[in-house]
This record gives structure tokens, C-alpha cells and sequence, in this order.
């Protein structure tokens, strides 16, 4: 299997390679056979690099201990669920993964626009090959997850061997979150190939109109949210793995893969300045290249060794070859705009500081200083070495000034935004969108206040999150009571069907509702507490509302470790309510420890407990529990966040409506009277 | 030409604030790297600044006390005696010969104090021909958000 695995991604390259050239031959002869025969090498590419990583996985469910890759990544006690994760634990396995969902894109597209947009698909199509070939090159030449366990025996010939067992899954990474983690991220990371792939293919073909742009839509929504989803799981993995109360701490890793997030958002936003006025068009197209140029660094990171980090893979000679495709693609990128950048004039000016054009011009302004704050002091140690010699790192302090107050204003933006008109916003409709919201939020605000709301960021952040929910709140209300007053639906229902008819506005809504629930839960984190004790059998702790009694201790022995857990009884205001089990893991095959924290987890706080290992001064367990206020509202919000974009991705109703009242004239009485509905008035969309 | 001005103001403010947290964060958080043997020649005020460095945790020489975890570390031939005084529990992958980075600063008697310790597990996935992986040093760091 592994013979026919490494046969697979060979003949892969080889119809990258074909697609490539053949795809460059077809865009000057214009040959239409030739055209053809490149997207069937794209295809062709894709099914080859989907059987290799099928192989894999076999290999990994065969417990085949002749190849390297399956030692080291697995055992034969490993459970089917991180059999499956064990694909993209190690460096060449999660290379041939990157490869595996890149090709589902690429798949995708090229399924989907194999008899339209002619013009541009060639380009397009090249540009994919491009990347892939990039990646099969490392999958086939520079780490191949396919190598086989070999020793030189006696006559000095090379003779391959099997292991009766395998080292087993490092144990950070047997937890479920780990097996849906990566396969978000990447996805995010892999499907930013797809808008760049567009945007520089129309850029060569010099495609005319914002066609592109509309194309790719779907896409950067898509791999905006898996972006999204990743980020969030990953936080939710590091809080309750690795024990340390948190989830984000602005590890090398963890930056990388915000990073694109943060120009992506930005490209998501600014896309309808280009779609609505003709504006902004060189800086999309340069948006969307930093994406996919900040996607492909972060891989580079996690796998380099550059800067060291917690998720990082050992260090390896593969940083040259991105350093090299990254360079690559700068230098394509940069002729391809010197080239042709009369096409990407810009068709209007902006007209007013009040308008829905700057709120896009600051946010992407905020957004991109974000960027560049987070990538300057993840590579601060790398830069620092270049210029004075010293190797410079900066912490969290450095990341949490420049952000909060960036995180803050975004906030403010997200509620502002959207109401302003565009061109220019009257004082009459600052007043009639704004005038509520603000003083709701300034309710809540005196009302935290007078609660002993004493930390000003979350105080802010309070009030900011409170006034962008109304505004949203009032926008669902407006357009809801529309529709109400015409249908006589329940305001629910109305309030479903004016979210269905612009699915695109008001699943937008919904994202930035989500954003706002992450922001509250972020904002908790200024009212973190721990505490830590030693405990005897009996004693007990006590944080905020809850005690906690150390009932006793047990060991249990599961199939691929042990594991020491902790009795805990908590009690909250003096009533028995639950018993939580934090554990030791001591993992058999690798030797190693895990920790498993326990977290009682509400709508206002976390308890979060974790067994710290044993004292030694007495000899006893060391409990170390945490109370996190609100950190659920960050998981939630994610949840809504991608709830959001699944409706954003929705083809809207209001398309079928029209159709369906041409149809059918007479039956159709309410057609008319929907002609001004909300969606339409002035500024809005 | 003065809606131009409006805006450029606009983003002159955002980017000066933002640079100046930016500048005291970094004078907040700033840490050098410094390998063992680098330690021995640093002089004067470079004593004095937040480093962190890397080692290999010597066998049988780390031991608990209370209020703090000494052990020596061990690299290019040269050692380094640290006392680790955080309150966070060391990584799981804290063990003999693992590889550890400490981030503190060097105290009067020739001990390293560190806040902060990172550690990876020993190199035993390495070791295995063509593993890469390896395990992930969990850190006790994180003082983030």
C-alpha cells in the first residue's frame, strides 16, 4: 500500500505539472482540446492525491509498523477516532492532509465552472496547478510521508524491517478536539487558494468587471469560516489541555493562523466597496494575495522551527523551500500587478468620513495594523537577529496593548458600519439608527457602574458589545415589523423570512452577533482568578460560589494509559451540586504525562480544575482551580458566527419570489406591496 | 483636498496610538535569547534585562523545594544552575533530559531565576528513523488573555 501511495502522489506531480504546462499552452494557442485536457490533469490530480492519503490511512489502520510515518504516529492500542488524526500529527502526514484538502477545492472548482466563465478558468486553473505542484513536491521529494523503516544488514544492502508496535500519538494530541482542529484550520488555510487563484488568474486575463469577485464569494466565505471555526477549536483545545487557565496565548503558532484571518476579514469587507462603487480594486487584489501569502507563512511557521512555539514541528530543512515559494509567489503576484495594474483603476473617490465606504476604509485600516502588529512580534526574534545581532522576543503584554484597544474599535465599527449610508450618511439617519443603540449601551454601562464595574477595557467592550447588538436588534425589528404589517406572520417568522430574502445582509448581522457574544466572553477574562492548594483527603478550597472537597483518589487503567484522577466534590453556595474528576495520564507507550482538566462550565463562569501534580513539601495532591467568568460566551459566539455564514452562503429568497410572481401574476398579491421592503431602503445591503 | 486630510488625520491618530502601545508593550515584554555559554560574558546592564535560554535539563538534578523547583541545565558543554520560582505547575514534558527554555532573569549568586518554564520531551521521537513530529513542549507561560 505504501508502494501504491507513493506511485499515486508521483503520478500526481506528474498531472500538476501537465495541468501547469498544458494549462499555459492553452491560454496562447486557445486551443480548446488543449484547454480540456489541462482541467482534466487538474482533476485527474486531485482523484491521484485523494487515493495517496486514502493509502495512508490505510496503512495507519492496518498497523503497518514498516513505515516510518505509522511508528511514529501511532500504536496498536490507538483508538479508529485518532487513528484517523493521525494523518496530520506529523510534519509529512499533515503535508500530504494540506495537499488532500487543497484538492478538494481545486476538485471542486474546476467540477463546478468546467463549462462557464471560459475566459478565466484557464488562468484560474494554472494558478491552482501552481500551488499544488509546490506541495507535491514536498509530499513526493522533500517529506514523504510513504518512506519505509529500512537497516543496512550484513552485505551492507538495505533491508527493510517492521516494528511489532509503533511510538503512539503524542498524548497533547489524543483529545477530540484534536481530530477536528487541524482539518478546520487547514481547510481555512487551503481554501484561501481558491480566491487568490481567482484573483490572480483575472488579473493576467485582465477578466473584465468585478465577475471575479462575485465568483469567489463562496469560497473566501467558506474558508473565512473554516479559518474561524479552526482558530476557535484550537483556543478551546489549548484551555482544556494544556491547563494553564487560558486560551490564547499568543504563541508563534497561534498568531500564524490569525493572521490570515485578519486579511481575510478585511477582504470579506472590502469586496463590497469594489461590487457596489468601483473602488478599492488594487487593494483587494493585494488582500487577497497577503491572504494566501499569510496562509502559506503559516504553515511555513508551524513546520520550520523559526520561531519556537507550542505546536511547532521539530526543526527541519523544509523552511527553504517555503521561504522560496513564498518568494515565488511575491515576485508573481508583483509582476502580474506592475503588468497589468491599468485594469485595476479605481472607478469613484470617497465622498464623506461619515460614510459606509470609510467605516469599510477604517476597518480594513484596523484590521491590517492588526496584522502587521501580530506579524511583526511573532517574527520580532527572527527581525531582532538580522538587525542587532540580539534574538528579541516580545510576550503577551506587547500583543494584549496593541490589540484590545484594536478589538475595541472593530467593535465599534461593526455596529456603526452597516447603518451608514453610503456616499454619505444624513445626521437625520445617524440620528434614527444610532440614537437608541447608543443609549442602551450607555444604560448598561452606567448600570456596570453602579455594580462596581472597575476594569476599563471590559467596561468599554460592555458597552460597545450592548449597543452592537441593539443596533442589530433594531434593524431585525424594522425589517421584521415590515414584513409583519404586510404578511401578518408572527414576528419570529417574519423576522426568518426578511433574513431569507437577503440572506447575504442578515447573516452578516448574524456573524457580527457572534462576534459580539466572543467579545463578552473575552472581555471575562479581566476577572480571572486561581488559586492553589495542597489537599488532603477531606480538605476543602474554596473560589468565588463554589467549595471544593477532595474526596479521595482512584487509578484506572484505560487501553493506551493510565490514568490518576481526583475525587472532587464541588459544592456551590454550601449545596452539593456535582463531583469533577481532573486527571494525571500516564501514557504507556511514549512514557510520557497528560494532564485532563475538569471544567464546570456556565453561561458566567468557568470552574476549572486541574490535578497540578504532587507537592513537594507534603507529598500531597496539588489542586489548582481557576474561575473564568464567561468564557462559554466565546464557544458560543463562534457557534453563531458560523451559523451566520451559513446563512450569508444561502442564495437569497427574494430572486425566487420574482420568479415565482411572473409565473403566476394573479396569485401573487403580496408581490406588490414588497417593492420598498426593508432591504432596499436607502444605504442598505 | 480637505476630506483627504480628514481621513489622513483619522489614520495618523489610530496608527501613532496604536504605535505607542505597541512601544511600551514591547518595552514591557522584550526578552533575549542567550545560549549557556553566552550568559558567562554578558556584562553590566545586559545582566540585568529578561532572557530566555535554552538547555537540556540535566539527568537527576532536578529536585522540589518549597517555593521552588531547582535544576541544572546543560548545553554546549557548559551548565547552568536555575531555580525555578513560578507559581504554574511545570509542563508534563518536564523531565530528565528534555529540553527546557527558561525565561527570567540571572540572580546575584550565579543562579538563573526563572518565571517561566518551557519544556520539550526528550528527543526519543527523533531518534525513530524519519519521525519528525515529536512531541509539542506544553509551556507554563501563557499569560495571555
Amino acid at each position: 500500500m505504501d508502494v501504491f501511495g507513493s506511485f499515486a502522489l508521483v503520478l500526481a506531480f506528474v498531472c500538476a505539472i501537465y495541468a501547469f504546462g498544458g494549462g499555459i499552452a492553452a491560454i496562447i494557442t486557445r486551443h480548446p482540446l488543449l484547454i480540456k485536457s489541462a482541467r482534466q490533469a487538474g482533476i485527474a490530480t486531485c482523484c491521484l492525491i485523494f487515493l495517496a492519503t486514502l493509502s495512508l490511512e490505510y496503512l495507519f489502520f492496518s498497523d503497518n509498523f514498516s513505515i516510518a510515518y505509522v511508528v511514529s504516529h501511532s500504536n496498536r492500542d490507538l483508538s479508529t477516532f485518532y487513528k484517523i488524526a493521525a494523518l496530520w500529527s506529523g510534519q509529512e502526514g499533515s503535508l500530504l492532509f494540506w495537499s488532500f484538502l487543497l484538492s478538494i477545492y481545486v476538485f471542486s472548482v474546476l467540477l463546478t465552472y468546467r463549462n462557464k466563465n471560459g475566459e478565466l478558468m484557464p488562468y484560474v486553473g494554472v494558478v491552482m496547478a501552481g500551488v499544488q505542484i509546490f506541495f507535491l513536491t514536498l509530499n513526493n521529494f522533500v517529506a514523504s510521508p510513504f518512506k519505509a523503516l529500512a537497516s543496512p544488514g550484513a552485505d551492507g544492502v538495505m533491508n527493510y524491517v517492521a516494528r511489532t508496535d509503533g511510538n503512539g500519538l503524542t498524548p497533547l494530541l489524543q483529545y477530540p478536539e484534536m481530530v477536528i482542529h487541524p482539518p478546520n484550520l487547514y481547510s481555512g488555510y487551503t481554501g484561501f487558494t481558491i480566491p487568490f487563484a481567482f484573483a490572480l488568474g483575472a488579473l493576467l486575463a485582465r477578466y473584465p468587471g468585478e465577475k471575479w469577485i462575485h465568483l469567489t464569494r463562496k469560497w473566501t466565505m467558506i474558508a473565512w469560516m473554516f479559518q474561524s471555526m479552526g482558530i476557535l477549536l484550537g483556543a478551546h483545545w489549548a484551555y482544556a489541555v494544556l491547563g494553564w487557565g487560558g486560551y490564547w496565548g499568543w504563541d508563534p503558532v497561534e498568531n500564524a493562523s490569525f493572521l490570515p484571518w485578519l486579511t481575510g476579514t478585511a477582504f470579506l469587507h472590502s469586496v463590497m466597496m469594489q461590487e457596489k462603487r468601483g473602488m478599492m480594486k488594487v487593494w483587494n487584489v493585494w488582500l487577497v494575495f497577503i491572504t494566501f501569502l499569510l496562509c502559506i507563512l503559516g504553515t511555513f511557521l508551524t513546520r520550520s522551527g523559526v520561531v519556537s512555539s507550542v505546536h511547532a514541528f521539530a526543526r527541519s530543512s523544509i523552511g527553504a523551500w517555503f521561504v522560496g515559494f513564498l518568494s515565488l509567489i511575491i515576485l508573481v503576484c508583483l509582476g502580474a500587478y506592475l503588468k497589468n495594474r491599468d485594469y485595476l483603476k479605481s472607478e469613484n473617490q470617497l465622498d464623506s468620513i461619515v460614510s459606509r465606504e470609510s467605516s469599510f476604509l477604517f476597518n480594513n485600516l484596523i484590521l491590517l495594523v492588526a496584522c502587521v502588529a501580530i506579524l511583526s512580534g511573532t517574527l520580532f526574534p527572527v527581525f531582532s537577529e538580522w538587525i542587532t545581532g540580539d534574538r528579541i522576543s516580545v510576550g503577551a503584554p506587547f500583543f494584549n496593548k496593541v490589540n484590545i484597544p484594536i478589538g475595541l474599535l472593530l467593535l465599534f465599527l461593526t455596529g456603526v458600519g452597516p447603518l451608514l449610508a453610503w456616499r454619505k450618511t444624513s445626521t437625520e439617519s445617524l440620528k434614527r439608527n444610532f440614537g437608541w443603540p447608543l443609549a442602551i449601551g450607555l444604560v448598561a454601562g452606567v448600570i456596570a457602574l453602579l455594580f462596581g464595574f472597575r476594569q476599563i477595557y471590559s467596561w468599554i467592550c460592555l458597552i460597545l458589545c450592548v449597543f452592537v447588538a441593539s443596533t442589530v436588534g433594531l434593524e431585525f425589528y424594522r425589517g421584521a415589523k415590515v414584513i409583519r404589517a404586510r404578511s401578518g406572520a408572527s414576528f419570529a417568522a417574519s423576522a426568518v423570512e426578511l433574513t431569507m430574502r437577503n440572506t447575504r445582509r442578515y447573516g452578516g448581522y448574524i456573524v457580527h452577533v457572534g462576534m459580539v457574544f466572543v467579545f463578552i466572553g473575552l472581555a471575562g477574562a479581566a476577572f480571572n482568578r486561581d488559586l492553589q492548594k495542597d489537599m488532603r483527603q477531606g480538605d476543602s478550597m474554596k473560589i468565588g460560589p463554589y467549595t471544593l472537597v477532595l474526596q479521595g483518589f482512584d487509578t484506572k487503567p484505560e487501553k493506551n494509559y493510565t490514568a490518576q484522577r481526583l475525587l472532587v466534590e464541588v459544592l456551590e453556595d454550601n449545596k452539593p451540586t456535582m463531583m469533577l474528576y481532573p486527571e494525571k495520564r500516564r501514557f504507556t507507550t511514549t512514557e510520557e504525562n497528560g494532564t485532563m482538566v475538569a471544567i464546570h462550565s456556565t453561561l458566567q463562569e468557568d470552574l476549572y480544575v486541574v490535578y497540578a501534580g504532587t507537592s513537594p513539601d507534603t507529598q500531597l495532591p496539588v489542586i489548582h482551580a481557576y474561575l473564568n467568568p464567561l468564557v462559554k460566551w466565546i464557544w458560543f459566539g463562534g457557534v453563531v458566527v458560523v451559523l451566520g455564514t451559513l446563512v450569508a452562503l444561502l442564495p437569497s429568497r427574494r430572486a425566487v419570489l420574482v420568479l415565482s410572481g411572473v409565473q403566476q401574476p394573479a396569485a401573487q398579491p403580496l408581490a406588490h406591496g414588497l417593492a420598498p421592503s426593508a432591504s432596499m431602503r436607502e444605504g442598505h445591503d | 483636498m480637505k476630506k483627504q486630510v480628514k481621513f489622513g488625520v483619522g489614520i495618523f491618530v489610530i496608527v501613532a496610538a496604536l504605535g505607542f502601545l505597541a512601544w511600551l508593550g514591547y518595552g514591557e515584554s522584550k526578552t533575549y535569547y542567550h545560549t549557556i555559554a553566552e550568559l558567562e560574558t554578558l556584562k553590566g546592564s545586559a545582566l540585568s534585562q529578561r532572557m530566555r535560554i535554552g538547555g537540556t535539563v540535566a539527568p537527576g538534578s532536578i529536585r522540589h523545594l518549597s517555593g521552588r523547583v531547582d535544576f541544572v541545565l546543560e548545553g554546549e558543554g557548559k551548565t547552568l544552575p536555575v531555580s525555578y520560582i513560578g507559581t504554574d505547575p511545570l509542563p508534563d514534558t518536564f523531565i530528565d533530559k528534555s529540553q527546557a527554555l527558561v525565561e527570567g532573569r540571572p540572580g546575584p549568586d550565579g543562579r538563573f531565576v526563572a518565571e517561566v518554564v518551557q519544556a520539550k520531551c526528550a528527543s526519543k521521537y527523533e531518534a525513530a528513523p524519519g519521525g519528525k513530529g515529536g512531541a509539542a513542549p506544553s509551556p507554563t507561560e501563557r499569560s495571555g488573555m
